[in-house]
Protein backbone atom coordinates (compact mmCIF):
# COMPACT_ATOMS: atom_id res chain seq x y z
CA UNK A 1 0.00 0.00 0.00
CA UNK A 2 1.17 3.52 -0.77
CA UNK A 3 0.02 6.83 0.58
CA UNK A 4 -0.19 9.70 -1.87
CA UNK A 5 -0.16 13.20 -0.45
CA UNK A 6 -1.00 15.52 -3.28
CA UNK A 7 -0.95 19.30 -3.09
CA UNK A 8 -2.61 21.07 -6.01
CA UNK A 9 -4.09 24.37 -7.12
CA UNK A 10 -7.61 24.72 -5.66
CA UNK A 11 -9.00 25.42 -9.13
CA UNK A 12 -7.80 22.02 -10.36
CA UNK A 13 -9.43 19.98 -7.59
CA UNK A 14 -12.57 18.94 -9.45
CA UNK A 15 -10.63 17.80 -12.51
CA UNK A 16 -8.24 15.78 -10.35
CA UNK A 17 -11.04 14.20 -8.34
CA UNK A 18 -12.92 13.15 -11.47
CA UNK A 19 -9.76 11.68 -13.01
CA UNK A 20 -9.07 9.67 -9.84
CA UNK A 21 -12.62 8.30 -9.64
CA UNK A 22 -12.33 7.39 -13.33
CA UNK A 23 -9.42 5.04 -12.63
CA UNK A 24 -11.18 3.43 -9.68
CA UNK A 25 -9.96 5.31 -6.62
CA UNK A 26 -12.60 4.77 -3.94
CA UNK A 27 -11.67 7.09 -1.12
CA UNK A 28 -9.82 10.27 -0.40
CA UNK A 29 -9.42 12.86 2.35
CA UNK A 30 -9.34 16.47 1.21
CA UNK A 31 -8.30 19.57 3.11
CA UNK A 32 -7.91 23.22 2.25
CA UNK A 33 -4.38 24.21 3.16
CA UNK A 34 -2.02 27.12 2.68
CA UNK A 35 1.61 26.96 1.69
CA UNK A 36 4.21 27.58 -0.94
CA UNK A 37 7.02 25.79 -2.69
CA UNK A 38 9.28 27.60 -5.08
CA UNK A 39 6.37 29.73 -6.14
CA UNK A 40 6.65 33.13 -4.50
CA UNK A 41 3.53 34.81 -3.09
CA UNK A 42 1.95 38.03 -4.21
CA UNK A 43 1.56 41.53 -2.77
CA UNK A 44 -1.65 43.19 -1.67
CA UNK A 45 -2.25 46.86 -0.93
CA UNK A 46 -4.62 48.07 1.78
CA UNK A 47 -4.79 51.86 1.97
CA UNK A 48 -1.29 52.11 0.64
CA UNK A 49 0.18 49.54 3.02
CA UNK A 50 1.84 46.70 1.21
CA UNK A 51 1.35 43.14 2.43
CA UNK A 52 3.31 40.22 1.02
CA UNK A 53 1.18 37.11 0.99
CA UNK A 54 3.57 34.17 0.69
CA UNK A 55 1.31 31.35 1.86
CA UNK A 56 -1.16 30.68 -0.90
CA UNK A 57 -4.32 28.61 -0.74
CA UNK A 58 -3.92 25.01 -1.96
CA UNK A 59 -5.90 21.80 -1.76
CA UNK A 60 -4.29 18.71 -0.24
CA UNK A 61 -5.60 15.22 -1.17
CA UNK A 62 -4.56 12.26 0.93
CA UNK A 63 -5.16 8.72 -0.36
CA UNK A 64 -3.86 5.28 0.51
CA UNK A 65 -3.93 3.09 -2.60
CA UNK A 66 -3.16 -0.53 -3.55
CA UNK A 67 0.27 -0.57 -5.18
CA UNK A 68 -0.99 -1.70 -8.59
CA UNK A 69 -2.96 1.50 -9.26
CA UNK A 70 -0.43 4.00 -7.88
CA UNK A 71 1.21 4.69 -11.22
CA UNK A 72 -2.11 5.22 -12.93
CA UNK A 73 -3.21 7.54 -10.11
CA UNK A 74 -0.03 9.60 -10.46
CA UNK A 75 -0.64 9.92 -14.17
CA UNK A 76 -4.26 10.89 -13.62
CA UNK A 77 -3.26 13.61 -11.15
CA UNK A 78 -0.44 15.09 -13.17
CA UNK A 79 -2.41 15.23 -16.39
CA UNK A 80 -5.44 16.77 -14.68
CA UNK A 81 -3.58 19.28 -12.50
CA UNK A 82 -0.81 20.42 -14.79
CA UNK A 83 -0.83 23.92 -16.27
CA UNK A 84 2.90 23.98 -16.87
CA UNK A 85 3.31 27.06 -14.70
CA UNK A 86 5.10 27.35 -11.37
CA UNK A 87 2.75 26.53 -8.46
CA UNK A 88 1.03 23.46 -9.93
CA UNK A 89 1.82 21.43 -6.79
CA UNK A 90 3.50 18.19 -5.75
CA UNK A 91 2.84 14.52 -5.01
CA UNK A 92 4.56 12.78 -2.08
CA UNK A 93 4.59 8.97 -1.78
CA UNK A 94 5.03 6.96 1.44
CA UNK A 95 4.95 3.20 2.11
CA UNK A 96 2.08 2.18 4.39
CA UNK A 97 2.53 -0.78 6.79
CA UNK A 98 -1.03 -1.53 7.70
CA UNK A 99 -4.61 -0.33 7.33
CA UNK A 100 -7.56 -1.28 9.55
CA UNK A 101 -11.26 -0.73 8.88
CA UNK A 102 -12.86 0.30 12.16
CA UNK A 103 -16.27 -1.12 11.27
CA UNK A 104 -15.21 -4.80 10.95
CA UNK A 105 -11.46 -5.13 11.58
CA UNK A 106 -10.64 -5.73 7.88
CA UNK A 107 -6.91 -5.40 7.42
CA UNK A 108 -4.46 -4.57 4.65
CA UNK A 109 -5.73 -3.79 1.13
CA UNK A 110 -9.15 -5.15 2.10
CA UNK A 111 -9.51 -2.22 4.43
CA UNK A 112 -8.91 0.39 1.73
CA UNK B 1 -93.19 76.40 16.16
CA UNK B 2 -92.98 78.79 19.05
CA UNK B 3 -89.34 79.30 18.36
CA UNK B 4 -89.99 80.05 14.71
CA UNK B 5 -92.65 82.60 15.58
CA UNK B 6 -90.31 84.36 17.91
CA UNK B 7 -87.58 84.46 15.29
CA UNK B 8 -89.82 85.67 12.45
CA UNK B 9 -89.24 89.40 13.05
CA UNK B 10 -85.55 88.80 12.61
CA UNK B 11 -85.78 86.74 9.47
CA UNK B 12 -85.75 89.78 7.17
CA UNK B 13 -82.35 90.70 8.60
CA UNK B 14 -80.76 87.46 7.52
CA UNK B 15 -79.24 88.66 4.22
CA UNK B 16 -77.73 91.65 5.99
CA UNK B 17 -76.40 89.49 8.80
CA UNK B 18 -74.80 87.23 6.21
CA UNK B 19 -72.93 90.16 4.65
CA UNK B 20 -71.81 91.39 8.04
CA UNK B 21 -70.58 87.90 9.01
CA UNK B 22 -68.64 87.62 5.76
CA UNK B 23 -66.96 90.95 6.38
CA UNK B 24 -66.08 89.96 9.92
CA UNK B 25 -64.59 86.58 9.03
CA UNK B 26 -62.48 87.58 6.03
CA UNK B 27 -59.31 88.29 8.10
CA UNK B 28 -60.12 85.32 10.33
CA UNK B 29 -60.41 83.13 7.29
CA UNK B 30 -57.06 84.34 5.95
CA UNK B 31 -55.46 83.75 9.33
CA UNK B 32 -57.00 80.32 9.37
CA UNK B 33 -55.62 79.52 5.92
CA UNK B 34 -52.23 80.85 6.86
CA UNK B 35 -52.29 78.64 9.91
CA UNK B 36 -53.17 75.65 7.76
CA UNK B 37 -50.31 76.42 5.39
CA UNK B 38 -47.90 76.75 8.31
CA UNK B 39 -49.17 73.48 9.76
CA UNK B 40 -48.71 71.72 6.43
CA UNK B 41 -45.18 73.06 6.12
CA UNK B 42 -44.42 71.97 9.67
CA UNK B 43 -45.71 68.51 8.97
CA UNK B 44 -43.61 68.22 5.82
CA UNK B 45 -40.48 69.50 7.57
CA UNK B 46 -41.07 67.28 10.56
CA UNK B 47 -41.53 64.18 8.44
CA UNK B 48 -38.30 64.88 6.59
CA UNK B 49 -36.36 65.59 9.78
CA UNK B 50 -37.54 62.39 11.46
CA UNK B 51 -36.42 60.39 8.42
CA UNK B 52 -33.09 62.21 8.50
CA UNK B 53 -32.67 61.40 12.20
CA UNK B 54 -33.09 57.73 11.40
CA UNK B 55 -30.67 58.03 8.46
CA UNK B 56 -27.97 59.54 10.67
CA UNK B 57 -28.41 56.76 13.22
CA UNK B 58 -28.04 54.30 10.33
CA UNK B 59 -24.59 55.76 9.73
CA UNK B 60 -23.37 54.56 13.12
CA UNK B 61 -25.19 51.25 13.22
CA UNK B 62 -24.75 49.37 11.05
CA UNK B 63 -22.82 51.75 8.72
CA UNK B 64 -19.75 52.65 10.73
CA UNK B 65 -19.86 49.39 12.70
CA UNK B 66 -19.57 47.42 9.44
CA UNK B 67 -17.03 49.79 7.91
CA UNK B 68 -14.71 49.57 10.92
CA UNK B 69 -15.61 45.96 11.73
CA UNK B 70 -14.43 44.77 8.34
CA UNK B 71 -11.13 46.63 8.62
CA UNK B 72 -9.93 44.91 11.79
CA UNK B 73 -8.65 41.36 12.20
CA UNK B 74 -11.37 38.81 12.73
CA UNK B 75 -10.56 38.31 16.41
CA UNK B 76 -11.65 41.92 17.01
CA UNK B 77 -14.70 42.25 14.77
CA UNK B 78 -17.33 42.13 17.52
CA UNK B 79 -15.43 44.37 19.90
CA UNK B 80 -15.10 46.97 17.14
CA UNK B 81 -18.79 46.80 16.24
CA UNK B 82 -19.69 46.98 19.91
CA UNK B 83 -17.81 50.26 20.27
CA UNK B 84 -20.13 51.88 17.73
CA UNK B 85 -23.20 50.23 19.21
CA UNK B 86 -22.26 51.26 22.74
CA UNK B 87 -22.30 54.88 21.61
CA UNK B 88 -25.87 54.44 20.36
CA UNK B 89 -26.95 53.47 23.86
CA UNK B 90 -24.59 55.40 26.13
CA UNK B 91 -24.58 58.80 24.43
CA UNK B 92 -28.37 58.68 24.15
CA UNK B 93 -28.74 58.53 27.93
CA UNK B 94 -26.10 61.21 28.42
CA UNK B 95 -27.88 63.40 25.87
CA UNK B 96 -31.18 63.11 27.69
CA UNK B 97 -29.63 63.97 31.04
CA UNK B 98 -27.36 66.88 30.18
CA UNK B 99 -25.73 66.60 26.73
CA UNK B 100 -28.45 68.36 24.73
CA UNK B 101 -28.59 71.20 27.19
CA UNK B 102 -24.83 71.76 27.20
CA UNK B 103 -24.86 71.92 23.40
CA UNK B 104 -28.01 73.88 22.64
CA UNK B 105 -29.38 75.69 25.67
CA UNK B 106 -28.53 79.39 25.96
CA UNK B 107 -25.23 79.82 27.70
CA UNK B 108 -21.99 81.70 27.23
CA UNK B 109 -19.67 81.81 24.21
CA UNK B 110 -18.29 78.37 24.93
CA UNK B 111 -20.90 76.10 26.48
CA UNK B 112 -24.66 75.91 26.86
CA UNK B 113 -26.48 76.20 30.18
CA UNK B 114 -28.51 73.63 32.04
CA UNK B 115 -32.00 74.93 31.30
CA UNK B 116 -32.74 71.89 29.10
CA UNK B 117 -31.22 69.33 31.49
CA UNK B 118 -33.39 66.21 31.58
CA UNK B 119 -34.96 67.65 28.41
CA UNK B 120 -36.84 70.23 30.46
CA UNK B 121 -39.05 72.33 28.13
CA UNK B 122 -38.01 70.31 25.08
CA UNK B 123 -41.34 69.40 23.57
CA UNK B 124 -43.65 70.03 20.66
CA UNK B 125 -43.01 73.77 20.52
CA UNK B 126 -40.27 74.74 18.06
CA UNK B 127 -37.19 76.67 19.11
CA UNK B 128 -37.24 79.52 16.60
CA UNK B 129 -33.51 80.19 16.88
CA UNK B 130 -32.69 76.74 15.54
CA UNK B 131 -35.60 75.42 13.50
CA UNK B 132 -38.85 77.32 13.52
CA UNK B 133 -40.99 74.72 11.78
CA UNK B 134 -40.25 71.50 13.67
CA UNK B 135 -40.84 70.52 17.28
CA UNK B 136 -37.78 71.14 19.42
CA UNK B 137 -38.00 67.47 20.32
CA UNK B 138 -37.35 66.59 16.66
CA UNK B 139 -34.38 68.97 16.60
CA UNK B 140 -33.14 67.34 19.81
CA UNK B 141 -33.32 63.76 18.52
CA UNK B 142 -31.74 64.76 15.20
CA UNK B 143 -28.80 66.40 16.95
CA UNK B 144 -28.44 63.37 19.21
CA UNK B 145 -27.58 61.22 16.21
CA UNK B 146 -24.62 63.53 15.49
CA UNK B 147 -23.49 63.29 19.10
CA UNK B 148 -23.56 59.49 18.72
CA UNK B 149 -21.55 59.13 15.54
CA UNK B 150 -18.87 61.66 16.45
CA UNK B 151 -17.27 59.71 19.32
CA UNK B 152 -17.87 56.45 17.42
CA UNK B 153 -15.59 57.76 14.67
CA UNK B 154 -12.68 58.04 17.13
CA UNK B 155 -12.84 54.28 17.76
CA UNK B 156 -10.97 53.73 14.49
CA UNK B 157 -7.78 55.06 16.04
CA UNK B 158 -7.58 52.81 19.08
CA UNK B 159 -9.13 49.75 17.46
CA UNK B 160 -7.89 46.33 18.52
CA UNK B 161 -6.24 47.48 21.76
CA UNK B 162 -8.42 49.63 24.05
CA UNK B 163 -10.20 48.31 27.11
CA UNK B 164 -13.97 48.38 26.74
CA UNK B 165 -14.51 49.89 30.19
CA UNK B 166 -11.92 52.59 29.55
CA UNK B 167 -13.52 53.34 26.19
CA UNK B 168 -16.90 53.92 27.85
CA UNK B 169 -15.52 56.30 30.45
CA UNK B 170 -13.43 58.09 27.84
CA UNK B 171 -16.43 58.62 25.59
CA UNK B 172 -18.66 60.00 28.36
CA UNK B 173 -16.02 62.53 29.36
CA UNK B 174 -15.19 63.34 25.74
CA UNK B 175 -18.83 64.04 24.90
CA UNK B 176 -19.10 66.47 27.79
CA UNK B 177 -15.70 68.16 27.56
CA UNK B 178 -14.97 68.22 23.83
CA UNK B 179 -18.14 67.63 21.82
CA UNK B 180 -20.53 69.76 23.85
CA UNK B 181 -18.37 72.93 23.85
CA UNK B 182 -17.53 72.57 20.17
CA UNK B 183 -21.15 71.98 19.15
CA UNK B 184 -22.25 74.94 21.28
CA UNK B 185 -19.59 77.25 19.87
CA UNK B 186 -20.52 76.47 16.26
CA UNK B 187 -24.25 75.83 16.42
CA UNK B 188 -25.50 76.93 19.84
CA UNK B 189 -27.14 80.22 20.86
CA UNK B 190 -24.40 82.71 21.70
CA UNK B 191 -21.65 80.40 20.43
CA UNK B 192 -18.32 82.03 19.63
CA UNK B 193 -18.21 80.64 16.09
CA UNK B 194 -21.93 80.63 15.27
CA UNK B 195 -22.42 82.03 11.76
CA UNK B 196 -26.20 82.38 11.78
CA UNK B 197 -26.69 83.68 15.32
CA UNK B 198 -23.97 86.30 15.35
CA UNK B 199 -20.84 84.64 16.72
CA UNK B 200 -17.62 86.65 16.90
CA UNK B 201 -15.79 84.43 14.40
CA UNK B 202 -18.63 83.26 12.15
CA UNK B 203 -17.46 79.85 10.96
CA UNK B 204 -19.43 78.21 8.18
CA UNK B 205 -20.01 74.62 9.23
CA UNK B 206 -23.19 73.34 7.66
CA UNK B 207 -23.30 69.82 9.05
CA UNK B 208 -20.28 69.34 11.24
CA UNK B 209 -16.90 69.58 9.50
CA UNK B 210 -15.37 71.15 12.59
CA UNK B 211 -17.81 69.88 15.21
CA UNK B 212 -17.87 66.26 14.07
CA UNK B 213 -14.93 65.46 11.84
CA UNK B 214 -12.07 67.66 13.00
CA UNK B 215 -12.81 67.02 16.68
CA UNK B 216 -13.11 63.26 16.20
CA UNK B 217 -10.18 63.07 13.75
CA UNK B 218 -7.77 65.05 15.90
CA UNK B 219 -8.85 63.21 19.05
CA UNK B 220 -8.24 59.99 17.15
CA UNK B 221 -4.66 61.01 16.43
CA UNK B 222 -4.07 61.82 20.09
CA UNK B 223 -5.54 58.43 21.05
CA UNK B 224 -3.32 56.60 18.55
CA UNK B 225 -0.24 58.38 19.92
CA UNK B 226 -1.24 57.94 23.56
CA UNK B 227 -2.07 54.23 23.34
CA UNK B 228 0.86 53.40 21.12
CA UNK B 229 1.01 50.91 18.30
CA UNK B 230 -0.69 47.55 18.28
CA UNK B 231 1.48 44.58 19.26
CA UNK B 232 3.37 43.61 16.12
CA UNK B 233 2.73 46.83 14.18
CA UNK B 234 4.10 47.54 11.61
CA UNK B 235 6.08 44.31 11.10
CA UNK B 236 3.21 41.87 11.34
CA UNK B 237 0.68 42.03 8.51
CA UNK B 238 -2.73 43.23 9.70
CA UNK B 239 -4.91 43.30 6.60
CA UNK B 240 -8.67 43.91 6.90
CA UNK B 241 -10.42 40.62 7.65
CA UNK B 242 -13.38 41.45 5.41
CA UNK B 243 -13.38 44.26 2.89
CA UNK B 244 -16.87 42.97 2.05
CA UNK B 245 -18.22 44.16 5.42
CA UNK B 246 -16.42 47.47 4.98
CA UNK B 247 -17.94 47.84 1.53
CA UNK B 248 -21.49 47.41 2.84
CA UNK B 249 -20.70 49.79 5.68
CA UNK B 250 -19.32 52.47 3.38
CA UNK B 251 -22.38 52.28 1.11
CA UNK B 252 -24.65 52.66 4.14
CA UNK B 253 -22.58 55.64 5.26
CA UNK B 254 -23.04 57.24 1.84
CA UNK B 255 -26.83 56.83 2.07
CA UNK B 256 -26.98 57.91 5.70
CA UNK B 257 -24.95 61.00 4.89
CA UNK B 258 -27.93 62.43 2.98
CA UNK B 259 -29.68 62.61 6.35
CA UNK B 260 -26.56 64.11 7.90
CA UNK B 261 -25.99 66.87 5.34
CA UNK B 262 -29.33 67.49 3.62
CA UNK B 263 -31.06 67.17 6.98
CA UNK B 264 -28.85 69.94 8.34
CA UNK B 265 -31.02 72.36 6.37
CA UNK B 266 -33.48 71.59 9.21
CA UNK B 267 -36.36 71.85 6.75
CA UNK B 268 -37.46 70.08 3.61
CA UNK B 269 -37.00 73.05 1.27
CA UNK B 270 -34.65 73.72 -1.59
CA UNK B 271 -31.62 74.14 0.66
CA UNK B 272 -31.96 70.48 1.62
CA UNK B 273 -31.92 69.59 -2.08
CA UNK B 274 -28.84 71.70 -2.67
CA UNK B 275 -27.01 70.03 0.22
CA UNK B 276 -28.16 66.59 -0.96
CA UNK B 277 -26.76 67.19 -4.44
CA UNK B 278 -23.46 68.62 -3.17
CA UNK B 279 -23.07 65.66 -0.82
CA UNK B 280 -23.59 63.10 -3.52
CA UNK B 281 -21.32 64.83 -6.03
CA UNK B 282 -18.43 65.13 -3.60
CA UNK B 283 -18.65 61.46 -2.61
CA UNK B 284 -18.46 60.49 -6.27
CA UNK B 285 -15.40 62.53 -7.22
CA UNK B 286 -13.59 61.62 -4.00
CA UNK B 287 -14.04 57.91 -4.72
CA UNK B 288 -12.58 58.55 -8.18
CA UNK B 289 -9.76 60.70 -6.79
CA UNK B 290 -8.57 58.13 -4.23
CA UNK B 291 -8.90 55.16 -6.61
CA UNK B 292 -7.06 56.89 -9.44
CA UNK B 293 -4.26 58.03 -7.12
CA UNK B 294 -3.88 54.40 -6.09
CA UNK B 295 -4.07 53.19 -9.67
CA UNK B 296 -1.19 55.48 -10.61
CA UNK B 297 0.92 54.61 -7.56
CA UNK B 298 0.26 50.87 -7.08
CA UNK B 299 -0.92 49.87 -10.50
CA UNK B 300 -4.40 48.85 -9.33
CA UNK B 301 -7.48 50.72 -8.10
CA UNK B 302 -8.59 48.89 -4.94
CA UNK B 303 -12.15 48.49 -3.66
CA UNK B 304 -11.04 49.61 -0.21
CA UNK B 305 -9.48 52.67 -1.81
CA UNK B 306 -12.64 53.61 -3.69
CA UNK B 307 -14.88 53.29 -0.64
CA UNK B 308 -12.39 55.08 1.62
CA UNK B 309 -12.31 57.87 -0.94
CA UNK B 310 -16.07 58.23 -0.93
CA UNK B 311 -16.06 58.56 2.86
CA UNK B 312 -13.28 61.17 2.64
CA UNK B 313 -15.37 63.14 0.14
CA UNK B 314 -18.44 62.93 2.35
CA UNK B 315 -16.38 64.21 5.27
CA UNK B 316 -14.98 67.12 3.28
CA UNK B 317 -18.34 68.22 1.88
CA UNK B 318 -19.98 68.11 5.33
CA UNK B 319 -19.16 71.70 6.34
CA UNK B 320 -19.76 72.97 2.80
CA UNK B 321 -22.89 71.03 1.83
CA UNK B 322 -25.42 73.83 2.34
CA UNK B 323 -23.20 76.64 1.08
CA UNK B 324 -21.71 75.50 -2.21
CA UNK B 325 -23.06 74.70 -5.65
CA UNK B 326 -22.73 71.39 -7.45
CA UNK B 327 -19.55 72.24 -9.40
CA UNK B 328 -17.50 73.30 -6.39
CA UNK B 329 -18.80 70.13 -4.69
CA UNK B 330 -17.28 68.02 -7.45
CA UNK B 331 -13.99 69.83 -6.95
CA UNK B 332 -14.03 69.60 -3.14
CA UNK B 333 -14.59 65.84 -3.38
CA UNK B 334 -11.77 65.33 -5.85
CA UNK B 335 -9.32 67.33 -3.72
CA UNK B 336 -10.37 65.46 -0.57
CA UNK B 337 -10.01 62.04 -2.19
CA UNK B 338 -6.45 62.67 -3.32
CA UNK B 339 -5.47 64.56 -0.15
CA UNK B 340 -6.75 61.89 2.24
CA UNK B 341 -5.11 59.14 0.20
CA UNK B 342 -1.82 60.99 0.53
CA UNK B 343 -2.32 61.42 4.29
CA UNK B 344 -3.17 57.76 4.83
CA UNK B 345 -0.80 56.06 2.42
CA UNK B 346 2.21 58.31 2.59
CA UNK B 347 2.22 60.65 5.57
CA UNK B 348 1.10 58.02 8.10
CA UNK B 349 3.73 55.55 6.91
CA UNK B 350 6.38 58.26 7.12
CA UNK B 351 5.47 59.28 10.66
CA UNK B 352 4.87 55.74 11.92
CA UNK B 353 1.87 56.26 14.24
CA UNK B 354 -0.72 53.49 14.31
CA UNK B 355 -4.04 55.17 13.54
CA UNK B 356 -5.40 51.70 12.92
CA UNK B 357 -8.43 52.50 10.78
CA UNK B 358 -7.35 55.97 9.67
CA UNK B 359 -9.81 58.01 11.69
CA UNK B 360 -7.37 60.94 11.58
CA UNK B 361 -6.29 60.44 7.99
CA UNK B 362 -9.88 60.49 6.74
CA UNK B 363 -11.88 62.54 9.27
CA UNK B 364 -9.22 64.89 10.63
CA UNK B 365 -7.60 65.57 7.28
CA UNK B 366 -10.83 65.51 5.27
CA UNK B 367 -12.65 67.68 7.82
CA UNK B 368 -9.88 70.29 7.79
CA UNK B 369 -9.60 70.50 4.02
CA UNK B 370 -13.41 70.66 3.81
CA UNK B 371 -13.70 73.42 6.40
CA UNK B 372 -11.10 75.55 4.63
CA UNK B 373 -12.54 74.93 1.16
CA UNK B 374 -15.95 75.98 2.51
CA UNK B 375 -14.41 79.42 3.08
CA UNK B 376 -13.34 79.43 -0.55
CA UNK B 377 -16.45 78.14 -2.30
CA UNK B 378 -19.37 79.27 -0.07
CA UNK B 379 -21.76 81.23 -2.28
CA UNK B 380 -24.49 83.58 -1.07
CA UNK B 381 -26.54 82.55 -4.12
CA UNK B 382 -26.81 79.06 -2.61
CA UNK B 383 -27.38 80.14 0.97
CA UNK B 384 -27.61 83.83 1.95
CA UNK B 385 -26.21 83.26 5.43
CA UNK B 386 -24.63 86.67 6.05
CA UNK B 387 -26.82 89.78 6.01
CA UNK B 388 -26.24 93.34 7.07
CA UNK B 389 -28.48 95.24 9.48
CA UNK B 390 -30.86 96.21 6.65
CA UNK B 391 -31.20 92.60 5.59
CA UNK B 392 -29.08 92.92 2.44
CA UNK B 393 -27.25 89.74 1.55
CA UNK B 394 -23.48 89.89 2.09
CA UNK B 395 -20.89 87.73 0.29
CA UNK B 396 -20.22 84.30 1.83
CA UNK B 397 -16.88 82.87 0.73
CA UNK B 398 -13.84 83.86 -1.27
CA UNK B 399 -15.64 83.03 -4.51
CA UNK B 400 -18.15 85.79 -3.58
CA UNK B 401 -15.36 88.20 -2.72
CA UNK B 402 -15.40 87.69 1.06
CA UNK B 403 -11.74 87.04 1.66
CA UNK B 404 -12.07 87.31 5.43
CA UNK B 405 -14.14 84.14 5.57
CA UNK B 406 -11.10 81.93 5.01
CA UNK B 407 -9.63 83.46 8.16
CA UNK B 408 -12.81 82.72 10.09
CA UNK B 409 -12.77 79.16 8.82
CA UNK B 410 -9.15 78.81 9.90
CA UNK B 411 -10.11 80.13 13.35
CA UNK B 412 -12.86 77.50 13.62
CA UNK B 413 -10.43 74.78 12.54
CA UNK B 414 -7.80 75.97 14.98
CA UNK B 415 -10.20 76.05 17.93
CA UNK B 416 -11.49 72.58 17.04
CA UNK B 417 -7.96 71.18 16.82
CA UNK B 418 -6.77 72.73 20.09
CA UNK B 419 -9.92 71.80 22.01
CA UNK B 420 -9.87 68.23 20.72
CA UNK B 421 -6.15 67.70 21.25
CA UNK B 422 -5.95 69.16 24.75
CA UNK B 423 -9.29 67.73 25.88
CA UNK B 424 -8.50 64.25 24.61
CA UNK B 425 -5.05 64.22 26.17
CA UNK B 426 -6.35 65.27 29.59
CA UNK B 427 -9.20 62.75 29.48
CA UNK B 428 -6.88 59.92 28.43
CA UNK B 429 -4.52 60.69 31.30
CA UNK B 430 -7.44 60.63 33.71
CA UNK B 431 -8.94 57.42 32.35
CA UNK B 432 -5.54 55.78 32.31
CA UNK B 433 -5.12 56.64 35.97
CA UNK B 434 -8.52 55.24 36.94
CA UNK B 435 -8.90 52.19 34.68
CA UNK B 436 -5.86 51.85 32.43
CA UNK B 437 -6.63 52.51 28.77
CA UNK B 438 -5.00 49.53 27.15
CA UNK B 439 -5.61 45.81 27.40
CA UNK B 440 -2.70 43.54 28.39
CA UNK B 441 -0.44 42.28 25.60
CA UNK B 442 -1.77 38.74 26.09
CA UNK B 443 -5.38 39.91 25.79
CA UNK B 444 -4.48 41.90 22.71
CA UNK B 445 -2.92 38.88 21.01
CA UNK B 446 -5.90 36.72 21.93
CA UNK B 447 -8.29 39.34 20.58
CA UNK B 448 -10.78 41.71 22.15
CA UNK B 449 -13.85 39.66 21.17
CA UNK B 450 -12.87 36.92 23.59
CA UNK B 451 -11.12 38.93 26.27
CA UNK B 452 -13.53 41.89 26.47
CA UNK B 453 -16.84 40.29 25.57
CA UNK B 454 -16.44 36.51 25.90
CA UNK B 455 -17.65 35.88 22.36
CA UNK B 456 -16.36 35.21 18.89
CA UNK B 457 -17.64 36.87 15.74
CA UNK B 458 -17.38 33.77 13.60
CA UNK B 459 -18.05 30.30 14.94
CA UNK B 460 -17.50 28.27 11.84
CA UNK B 461 -15.81 25.10 13.14
CA UNK B 462 -16.55 22.50 10.47
CA UNK B 463 -16.71 19.71 13.03
CA UNK B 464 -19.27 21.45 15.22
CA UNK B 465 -22.79 20.10 14.77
Amino acid sequence: MTKLETVIQPAKFDAVKDALIEIGVEGMTVSEVRGHGRQKGHTEFYRGREYTVDLLPKVKIEMVLPDQIVDRAIQAITSAARTGKIGDGKIFLTRIDEAIRIRNDDRGENAL
Amino acid sequence: MRLLRRLTPFLFMLPLAGTLAAQATQPDRIAQLQQQIADAKSSADNAWMLVCSALVLLMTGPGLALFYGGLVRKKNVLATMMQSFAMMALITVLWAVIGYSLCFASGNNFIGGIEHAFLHNVGAAPDGDYAATIPQQTFMIYQLMFAIITPALICGAFAERMKFSAMLLFMVLWSLLVYAPMAHMVWGKGGLLNASLGGRFPTLDFAGGTVVHITSGVSALICALFLGRRVGFPKEPMPPHSVVLSFIGACLLWVGWFGFNAGSALNSGSLATSAFVATHFAAATAAIGWAVAEWIRNGKPSVLGAISGSVAGLVAITPAAGFVGPMPALLIGLIAGVFCYTMVAMVKARLGYDDSLDAFGVHGAGGTIGALLTGVFAASAVNPIFKDAQGHVLPSGMIDGNFRQLGNQAMGVLIAIVLAAVGTYVILQLVNLVLGVRVSAEDEVQGLDLTQHGEEGYYWEASMP
